[in-house]
């Protein structure tokens, strides 16, 4: 791992909690819902949302579609296992195969986002039953390169994890105890066998990370990336899919009318009056 | 002579300005009872800090007709106080204000001179800028206030300093970033290098509020500190806590280190003016 990019875990998770617990109890709650993929992004928002809150106020819910890996089904108990969260398990097979029949050439985008989407809407309705917010589970990474569902697992009440990069996630999620087998499988949106999410972007996490801590963080310009070692053309794939996907990264754009439009000029923190 | 100084390191509610005022109150009743002849509590401490379109909803007058200034007022009949607000001008201007407030007067205001608007800050957008900086006199002897990024700039301790300020009093609502593989934050390292620095190079006490707690997805780090004219660390609070940090300062350590290091006897004000006169002439004036 490229030592810019290592962190203090220590001091993360001091911060991460803490935001954990105050953005949910100055909302009036108590408690998190989270959605359980058996991978390292979620089983880390777990281990910290059930420090921040205690394990009996988190809520841990399994989704499997039928044709999910039975690995990650295992690898998710051994998170509830390992902080004592609750669980549930919730497939999502009866929800979205009418869909798939009533389209049956919908290719596996269409299926996979179909698929994030049911799983928020599972999330969401325990939610309210829990009486939970949802803690997201998406990293730096993904959301700069748009490598999520809109409103499917994009969907959160708040992200403890979305200012590290899928590199740092593993580093935290070492010094926090997330189990081996999690930390050591290739990471997968488990969607189809054999998936990984590395084959698919075309190129790995520690190299993206890397170029992305230079062009996000330390703001260097295209040619500079070139100068220090990364190939034009990944260069300009990465910063291409940036642009791309700022959409995945905003409230949908207000048609101005008004003086005081939501979005340009009725500008309030989350976290107003309380 | 000794004295002892209390840093208020508290989390604030985001426009909640009656709850905020009750905080101020039970850390001033816990100061007292330390023995505190000074509190300070961090910027925009009434009120807390990304107010955005709150901002002019959240402000008062630091007079005793104030609902939230008279109580203040009455507290530092026998406790010294320095309290975060937003000033509203005769002219309906908002400014992010400090208050120095002793023996139930008001002894001195400070409008926020810089306001950071870039990156994450967005001050000048909802702010007007303070227009001055000037040290003013306490029980304590000569003090001056800069709210955050004013002592970012070299130049407000600086003039502070020449105006008589022997207690720098820096407040800050400074959210945490930059997490590398040190211990600390990269905000919290360098606030604290230039409270050292400043406290070294004008041979002064550099006290330093900052508060705690966060605000949607901003983090405040706390780590309030005093340094003394020597530039050692006298007290520095927890991190991401809240907590009445408490310092005993003795006064007579500005002799002492000033006899043997006599920096402020001999700057050089005239050239200083000399210099910058120059400057701006080459530059076609100054903002």
């Amino acid at each position: 791992m490229s030592a810019n990019l290592l962190i203090n875990t220590d001091l993360a998770k001091t911060i991460l909690t803490g935001f954990i617990h105050s953005e949910i109890t100055r909302s009036g709650f108590s408690r998190a819902v989270i959605g359980l993929s058996g991978g390292i992004d979620s089983a880390l928002s777990c281990v910290l949302a059930a420090e921040a809150l205690g394990p009996q106020n988190v809520l841990a819910v399994r989704m499997p579609y039928k044709t999910s890996s039975i690995d990650s089904l295992e690898d998710a108990q051994h998170v509830i296992d390992k902080t004592g969260v609750k669980s549930l398990t919730v497939p999502i097979t009866e929800m979205v195969e009418p869909l798939f029949e009533r389209f049956p050439v919908a290719n596996a985008m269409r299926r996979g986002n179909s698929m994030a989407r049911a799983r928020m809407i599972v999330l969401y309705d325990q939610s309210e039953a829990f009486g939970g917010l949802v803690v997201g589970t998406g990293n730096k990474t993904e959301i700069l390169l748009g490598y999520s569902t809109l409103y499917g697992d994009s969907a959160c009440a708040l992200n403890p994890i979305g200012d590290l990069y899928k590199t740092q996630v593993r580093q935290l999620s070492v010094a926090l105890g997330v189990p081996d087998s999690i930390i050591n499988k290739p990471p997968s949106a488990d969607l189809w066998a054999g998936q990984t999410d590395e084959d698919e972007l075309g190129f790995t996490y520690e190299e993206v990370d890397k170029l992305l801590h230079l062009i996000v963080d330390e703001r260097y310009s295209p040619s500079e990336c070139v100068d220090a070692g990364f190939p034009q053309e990944f260069v300009h794939k990465v910063i291409e899919r940036i642009r791309r996907n700022q959409f995945k990264r905003l409230l949908p754009p207000i048609a101005k009318l008004s003086n005081r439009t939501i979005g340009y000029d009725f500008l309030y923190l989350r976290d107003w009056g309380t | 002579m000794k004295k002892t100084i209390a840093l208020a390191q508290i989390d604030t509610r985001l426009g909640v300005v009656q709850a905020n005022l009750e905080k101020h109150l039970a850390y001033a009743e816990r100061a007292r009872a330390a023995g505190a002849s000074l509190l300070v509590f961090p910027e925009l401490s009434l009120t807390g800090y990304a107010l955005q379109d709150i901002a002019s909803t959240v402000s008062h007058r630091p007079t005793p007709e104030d609902e939230i200034f008279a109580p203040l007022l009455e507290a530092s009949r026998d406790l010294d106080m320095v309290v975060g607000f937003v000033d509203e001008d005769q002219r309906h201007r908002f400014y992010i204000a400090g208050a120095y407030l002793s023996g139930g007067e008001v002894l001195h205001v400070h409008h926020k001179v810089y306001l950071p608007t870039y990156g994450l800050f967005d001050e000048g957008r909802f702010f007007a800028w303070g227009d001055s900086i000037e040290a003013f006199e306490t029980p304590l002897g000569g003090a001056g206030i800069a709210i955050c990024e004013d002592f970012w700039h070299a130049s407000p301790p600086y003039l502070l300093w020449l105006d008589g300020a022997d207690i720098l009093i820096f407040t800050s609502a400074s959210p945490g970033r930059g997490l590398s593989d040190e211990p600390k934050l990269e905000s919290a390292r360098w606030v604290e290098h230039i409270n050292q620095a400043y406290a070294s190079l004008f041979t002064s006490f550099t006290v330093h509020a900052n508060r705690v707690g966060y605000e949607d997805g901003l983090n405040f780090w706390g780590g309030s500190t005093v340094f003394d004219p020597n530039g050692n660390l006298l007290v520095r609070g927890p991190y991401h806590e809240e907590a009445l940090v408490i310092a005993e300062i003795d006064l007579n350590q500005l002799h002492r280190t000033r006899a043997r290091l006599p920096i402020l006897r001999d700057e050089r004000t005239g050239l200083v003016q000399r210099e910058l006169g120059r400057i701006l002439d080459k530059n076609g004036g100054g903002r």
